[in-house]
């Protein structure tokens, strides 16, 4: 039963992750390396809001999600417009923003147990013989949520339709009219969004460190990877595989091992099915 | 007068004459025109024999750092010239130290054997652990290449095998400084100069083909994925000596040898330098490393600046420095009337 409470969090949580990055690759083509550094920015803008302004939790929330999306918008439209299109450079750049944000976070000295969130609602509740706090419920429910309005919004939206166009044939998109700039910039801010909102709901479980950030992006890149780069159900399934994986490995082998999952899948996924579980698009460009 | 008739100038690029001349045999018939096609080729080499010699004992340190930065953003553009855009150069970096590291501390063998052992032993190594993955493109090599030193790291960590988190220690060190540092550059110099001699030859075109575009070469009748394990066997062979002599050096290895630093900084230096051009990549790690050293008194904030400084030029000169001088070397400019 615990395998079960605890694999399927680890799941929503590595889906949580996982839902920007792929998002914004499914959309843009680029491969946003600075997730992590998002998400941790997210936690801690969350975090001056709530004790330096004294807003409640959920208004600091709902800022911290407006503020995080208008960065991500300006980092696309500021930034990687300029290089677009040279595959190298984008990478260069969205990992060396990722590195400054963390770097510079760290140098604020966000480590150790000062700053950290706390649960939105306290206490715990017992589900068969274990006990389950109310985060980790809130975690897994607005998991389940934030799919399903992820869902509706791309498939029944005007923004939403436009960025399923622009991932699917992009000069096809462009001569309907959808232009592909701004849908970038629209599908970068709404990744660091997402990030901010998995900082927001998984970071009072944890503490708020710098250097989360960094497993954040390689569990985001996983999970991405291992589904499909561009496919949602591919992701979601990707992480519940990981997921309880992890938890597995941790009850039976050792919790020192549980990091190994993910990028022993990531390897083991790419070198037999390199399009990942659920990709279609790219499996006869990428593979020869 | 109407709008449209407004005179429009554009900028114009011509070859020096100096460079038409220069490319023909008639090179030799002036004194300036052997210079100018011997200097940059030559300024190098003399700069490499030079700087141990005039620089203090820690900027000689940072000389070697840069060196075998070079080296692995050298092996990263050889790898980029075949189309495999690899992010894991640490692969390479610490399988090269680990086994240098093992071999001679668990058989005692002296410098001169692990350096070479590790270098082919390393390469062979990496060679089949990639082989099977060869067929990616574009970014899913990337990732494969990105998490495998990663596992390994961890692995080493959670397992605890080669001392775990403590590493190989005592290891043999180099006779003198002086020598480590000749070794390494005279490394770095000799790669940068057979690759380009490689990519000029017959050979460098069929490495190029295949990155541009690999069915083309195979209706050619050209066994693309040999030639991708042969670019991939020198790559890691340069990489692997990097590691190798980083561990002698340092007389220790541990699992932070496939840290990150060493897959992301080649890839920035070649970025900065200018990709596809090995110069470019040694160059790029020659600025690269000495900033970051220069960067040392901001403490905390010696990522963050750097960091910003790398974005910033590679927004400015999306190019990369080498291609930028190049162009000026051989071209002018001028305005013209449309």
């Amino acid at each position: 039963m615990s395998i079960f409470i605890y694999g399927l969090t680890q799941s929503v949580t590595l889906m949580l992750y996982g839902y920007g990055f792929s998002l914004v690759y499914g959309i843009s083509g680029i491969a946003n390396f600075a997730h992590g550094g998002f998400y941790v920015l997210g936690g801690y803008i969350t975090w001056c809001i709530i004790n330096l302004l004294g807003l409640s939790q959920f208004t600091s929330a709902v800022l911290t999600v407006l503020i995080m999306g208008f960065l991500g918008f300006v980092f696309y439209w500021g930034i990687l417009l300029r290089i677009r299109g040279i595959i190298l450079s984008e990478l260069v750049i969205t990992f060396v923003a990722g590195i400054a944000i963390l770097e510079f976070l760290n140098w604020k000295g966000l480590y150790g147990f000062y700053y950290n969130l706390l649960p939105f609602v306290e206490g715990d509740i017992t589900v068969g013989e274990v006990s389950v706090d109310y985060q980790r419920l809130i975690v897994l429910c607005s998991g389940a949520v934030l799919a399903g309005l992820m869902w509706l919004f791309v498939h029944h939206t005007k923004i939403g339709l436009s960025f399923r166009g622009i991932a699917q044939e992009e000069r096809t998109a462009l001569s309907l009219g959808i232009e592909s700039d701004w849908v970038g910039s629209l599908s970068m801010a709404l990744g660091s969004a997402l990030a901010a909102v998995a900082a927001i709901l998984i970071l009072p479980l944890g503490v708020l460190e710098a250097n989360v950030g960094y497993e954040v992006l390689i569990y985001a890149v996983t999970v991405a990877i291992v589904g499909g780069l561009e496919s949602t159900p591919g992701m979601v399934l990707a992480s519940f595989i990981i997921g309880f994986g992890q938890i597995l490995v941790a009850e039976f082998i050792g919790s020192s091992w549980m990091i190994i999952v993910p990028l022993a899948t990531i390897v083991v996924i790419l070198a037999l099915r390199p399009s990942g579980l659920f990709g279609k698009f790219k499996e006869l460009e990428e593979r020869v | 007068m109407d709008k449209s008739e407004k005179t429009q100038f554009r900028r114009e690029r011509l070859d020096r004459g100096i460079k038409a001349r220069t490319d023909t045999i008639y090179a030799i018939a002036s004194f300036r025109d052997m210079l100018y096609l011997i200097l940059p080729r030559v300024l190098p080499l003399v700069l490499m024999v030079v700087l141990p010699l005039l620089l203090g004992e820690y900027w000689r340190k940072v000389v070697c750092y840069a060196a075998v930065y070079g080296l692995l953003a050298l092996s990263w553009d050889f790898l980029g010239a075949i189309g495999l855009f690899s992010l894991g150069q640490a692969l390479f970096f610490g399988v090269g130290a680990y086994m240098a590291g093992a071999l001679n501390l668990y058989f005692e063998w002296p410098i001169y054997y692990t350096l070479p052992a590790a270098t082919l032993g390393g390469a062979l190594f990496c060679t089949l652990l990639l082989t099977p993955v060869i067929r990616l493109k574009g970014v899913y090599f990337a990732m494969v290449t990105i998490v495998i030193p990663i596992l390994f790291s961890r692995t080493i960590v959670a397992g605890g095998i080669f001392g775990g988190t403590h590493g190989i220690v005592n290891l043999t060190p180099f006779k003198s400084d002086l020598l480590a540092e000749y070794l390494i550059l005279f490394a770095l110099i000799g790669c940068l100069f057979a690759f380009r001699r490689v990519i000029g030859e017959d050979y460098g075109l069929v490495m190029h083909a295949i990155r541009d575009d690999d069915r083309a070469v195979m209706s050619a009748g050209i066994n693309i994925y040999w030639r991708k394990v042969q670019a991939l066997f020198v790559a890691s062979a340069v990489g692997c000596l990097a590691g190798a002599f980083m561990c002698h050096n340092y007389q220790f290895v541990g699992p932070s040898a496939f840290s990150l630093d060493y897959s992301l900084l080649p890839l920035a230096a070649a970025a900065l330098g200018g990709p596809g051009t090995f110069v470019g990549a040694v160059l790029g790690s020659a600025i690269l490393i000495p900033l970051s050293e220069a960067l040392r008194d901001f403490g905390g904030l010696r990522m963050v600046f750097y960091c910003l400084i790398l974005i910033a030029s590679m927004i400015l000169l999306p190019e990369g420095i080498f291609h930028y001088i190049a162009r000026k070397y051989h071209q002018f400019e001028r305005t013209v009337k449309i």
